[in-house]
């Protein structure tokens, strides 16, 4: 659905190719795209006007860079200038001199407090503090039970009091219970709301000025559209924030509402949420956003899972098999090991420029992965390690061991095949070396 | 108090921005390229989107061009014109006589489906028919007790099983429970999940195939659950959703924000997916059959 915007701004330079400087008219005929490209992104209109007209003002006369073509430095332009909108680079949750520090979530009925605060809490249980969350969602049916389910998860200690229950006393007695329990954080975990909830509203400002917390976070789903300004506006004007947590980052929203956000209330957004799991809380990386509202996809943290999740030992070896044409089922089994660690196979692909648009509509299975898994576990050492041996009444077995059948099978070595034939090109010299990969900004 | 003022009340504090911003431009006398032009920014302000807005504003271009709109009156009335000719199909729901009719939910997460349930529980309690829910969110912490809550609030039945349980599972024990208690009415929960998690589209579609080995007709309505203040990923949603379990309509939810729910103009154009209800409110009465001349006319009224 939605062409990549160095593809659309190709088209539109493609003519004047070599000319050597910016014009004008030109300018102004990619900020048009420019403007659909985050328009589509849901950054609000406003916005991307201030925005267009700074860009213009910044890429006129511009010398074109001779490695580059007009196109792509327009992007880079718009692309830097997006960065430098949403911040130098993520900043941290402060922790109060004296504890507890106490932290507030606020936002919109279903953005993600519930969750996020379970998340939070996690992550500071791992760096060693005393965590409690507090459940001050007192209105929404079974929010109290949420949270104290989500606390048994994670081992962390839940006050929560009954349904209908005053918020405001809820977070005084909560605070009196973790002083004297030794808690070190407080997290609060306030019900949804309608910015335009007078009431409501005017209950958040209460429950700050008894908690006194030293971080409030406004939680807000990336999927919000143009009214994410009024939205942010209003928690900022009455809360006056400390930063944000974008949530639902794992879907293919593009985000647009990030920048709105940022741009209207001049707060930082801190963490990202990318996942139903209560571990999946990331720092927010101003370039990586700036790539994803504008189609780009998302290299770095690609790069980043891969760091992450594969050892680097194993990394070697598998290098010197791979260079060697020892490469067996027993090391395919740990490479689809090393690439399931960093997380699921869409989430990845997703991250890949490029792929983003060819992937729309071509389902990524992770279930043919498993398949594959379960063949090779069915498979003996003997056969992992040496193909060759797998004759037709192994094959049999190996497809009734791993509840597949054997054309299954046939098809796994048949890729197996493919693949060594492939390395061997590369042990050759003749194959593709990265160099020439192209990588399109 | 009627259901137009009732949407108006709940679009009031919208109204304020966009009622007067659109007030505003038809103030002016003169219909030229420029008010036009900022009429397609009042447009994306509600999230009707880029491309939608451009094709709107473009239809109203022609016909100015025609010397069919001479005044900004006129220009008011074609734009309500030509929003209603994309999204006039959209209705309530209809339960028809088919028993048991079966109504499931579906939609990314926190969109406002177990509470649309709920509410929908209430309304079809209060005209006497026989409901049972089936709590499908078995993942999401409190989910199932949730719905209890609200199946207590209205007095119908639920069926659920335990957090972690196969939700097709669920849905399969509701609807025989439902044949053999004589029911009106299922209505099927699901747990939120973002339409590009391949296995969680895939449970969804179990879910469905379950029901309608059971029962040949059913699901007879699909609903997308969609949260008015979303933006442009919704286009995808409702896409991918409707791939899978082929959505009949959407219910919009959270519009008494300040939100405008202008995503729905641009599904319907695009996906051909009506609107069918529509959530103004937290109240047990605030969902409402959905009606596209009211729902316009709220809008520039």
């Amino acid at each position: 659905m939605f062409e990549s915007l160095s593809e659309k701004l190709g088209g539109i330079f493609k003519k004047l190719r070599g000319r050597g400087f910016l014009k004008e008219e030109d300018i102004a005929a990619a900020m048009k795209e420019v403007r659909i490209a985050l328009l589509e992104a849901d950054v609000n209109f406003k916005v991307v006007k201030d925005f267009t007209e700074k860009v213009k003002e910044r890429a006129a006369g511009k010398a074109v860079l001779e490695s580059i073509t007009p196109g792509q430095q327009v992007v880079k332009i718009v692309y830097d200038e997006l960065c430098s909108l949403m911040g130098g680079s993520h900043s941290k949750i402060h922790l109060a001199p004296n504890p507890p520090t106490v932290i507030m979530l606020a936002g919109l009925h279903g953005s993600g407090k519930t969750t996020t605060c379970a998340k939070l809490a996690k992550g500071f249980k791992k760096d060693g503090r005393r965590p409690m969350l507090v459940a001050m969602d007192t209105a929404r049916p079974a929010a109290i039970e949420q949270l104290i389910s989500l606390g048994s998860q994670i081992n962390v200690p839940v006050y929560g009091t009954k349904a209908g229950d005053d918020p405001v006393e809820v977070c005084s007695d909560a605070l009196k219970k973790a002083d004297s329990e030794g808690m070190d954080i407080v997290i609060l975990d306030t019900a949804g709301r309608m910015h335009v909830d007078e009431d409501l509203m005017k209950e958040l400002e209460n429950i700050k000025a008894e908690a006194k917390p030293k971080e409030i976070l406004f939680v807000a789903d990336a999927m919000t559209g143009q009214d994410a300004v009024n939205i942010a506006t209003a928690f900022n004007s009455r809360l006056d924030i400390n930063g944000v947590i974008l949530t639902k980052m794992d879907g293919d929203a593009r985000g647009g509402a990030a920048l709105s956000i940022v741009s209207v209330t001049g707060k930082p957004i801190k963490f990202i949420g990318t996942g139903e799991k209560i571990d999946l809380l990331e720092p927010f990386h101003p370039e990586r956003m700036a790539s994803r509202i504008l189609g780009m996809g998302d290299v770095v943290s690609l790069v980043e899972k891969a760091q992450e999740a594969v050892d680097l030992q194993d990394a070697l070896t598998f290098q010197k098999k791979f260079r060697e044409d020892r490469f067996s089922f027993e090391d395919l089994k740990t490479q689809i090991k090393q690439l399931r660690k960093m997380g699921p196979l869409e989430n990845i692909l997703g991250m890949i420029p490029g792929l983003g648009k060819q992937l729309k509509g071509v389902a990524v299975d992770d279930r043919q992965v498993v398949k594959i898994e379960a063949i090779i576990n069915s498979m003996t050492r003997q056969e992992r390690e040496n193909y060759a041996i797998i004759n037709g009444s192994r094959k049999k077995r190996i497809a009734s061991g791993s509840g597949t059948t054997v054309t299954d099978v046939n098809r796994l070595l048949k890729q197996y095949l493919e693949m060594k034939k492939m390395l061997k090109m590369f042990k050759n010299g003749k194959g593709f070396g990265l160099g020439k990969l192209n990588f399109k900004f | 108090m009627g259901l137009f003022d009732r949407l108006k009340q709940g679009l009031s504090k919208t109204r304020k921005n966009l009622v007067e911003k659109a007030e505003q431009l038809f103030y002016r006398r003169v219909v030229d390229e420029k008010l036009l032009n900022e009429l397609e920014d009042l447009l994306i302000m509600a999230d009707v989107g880029p491309r939608a807005s451009a094709d709107i504003i473009s239809a109203l271009k022609e016909k100015v061009k025609k010397g069919e709109i001479p005044d900004t009156v006129e220009l008011k009335k074609a734009l309500k014109d030509e929003i209603k000719k994309i999204i006039r199909d959209g209705s309530g729901i209809n339960i028809t006589a088919d028993r048991p009719y079966v109504i499931l939910t579906v939609g990314v997460n926190g969109t406002g489906k177990t509470t649309t349930i709920g509410k929908l529980a209430g309304r079809f309690a209060n005209e006497g028919l026989k409901v049972i829910l089936a709590a499908g969110d078995t993942f999401r912490a409190a989910a199932i007790e949730q719905l209890e809550i609200w199946a207590e609030r209205s007095g119908v039945q639920i069926v659920k099983h335990k957090s972690g349980a196969d939700p097709a599972a669920v849905a399969f024990d509701a609807v025989v429970s439902a044949k053999a208690k004589n029911a009106d009415v299922v209505l099927v929960d699901t747990a939120g999940r973002l339409h590009t998690k391949i296995n969680l589209m895939e449970e969804l579609k179990k879910v469905k195939r379950v029901i309608s080995r059971e029962l040949p007709a059913a699901p007879h309505e699909v609903l997308l659950v969609v949260d008015a203040t979303s933006g442009q990923n919704v286009i995808h949603q409702a896409k991918i959703f409707s791939e899978a379990v082929h959505i009949t309509g959407i219910a919009l939810t959270k519009l008494d924000g300040t939100a405008r729910g202008g995503i729905v103009v641009a599904i319907k154009k695009e996906l051909n997916i009506p609107v069918k209800l529509i959530g103004i409110g937290e109240a047990m009465d605030d969902l409402r059959d959905f009606n596209a001349d009211e729902f316009v006319d709220a809008l520039f009224e």
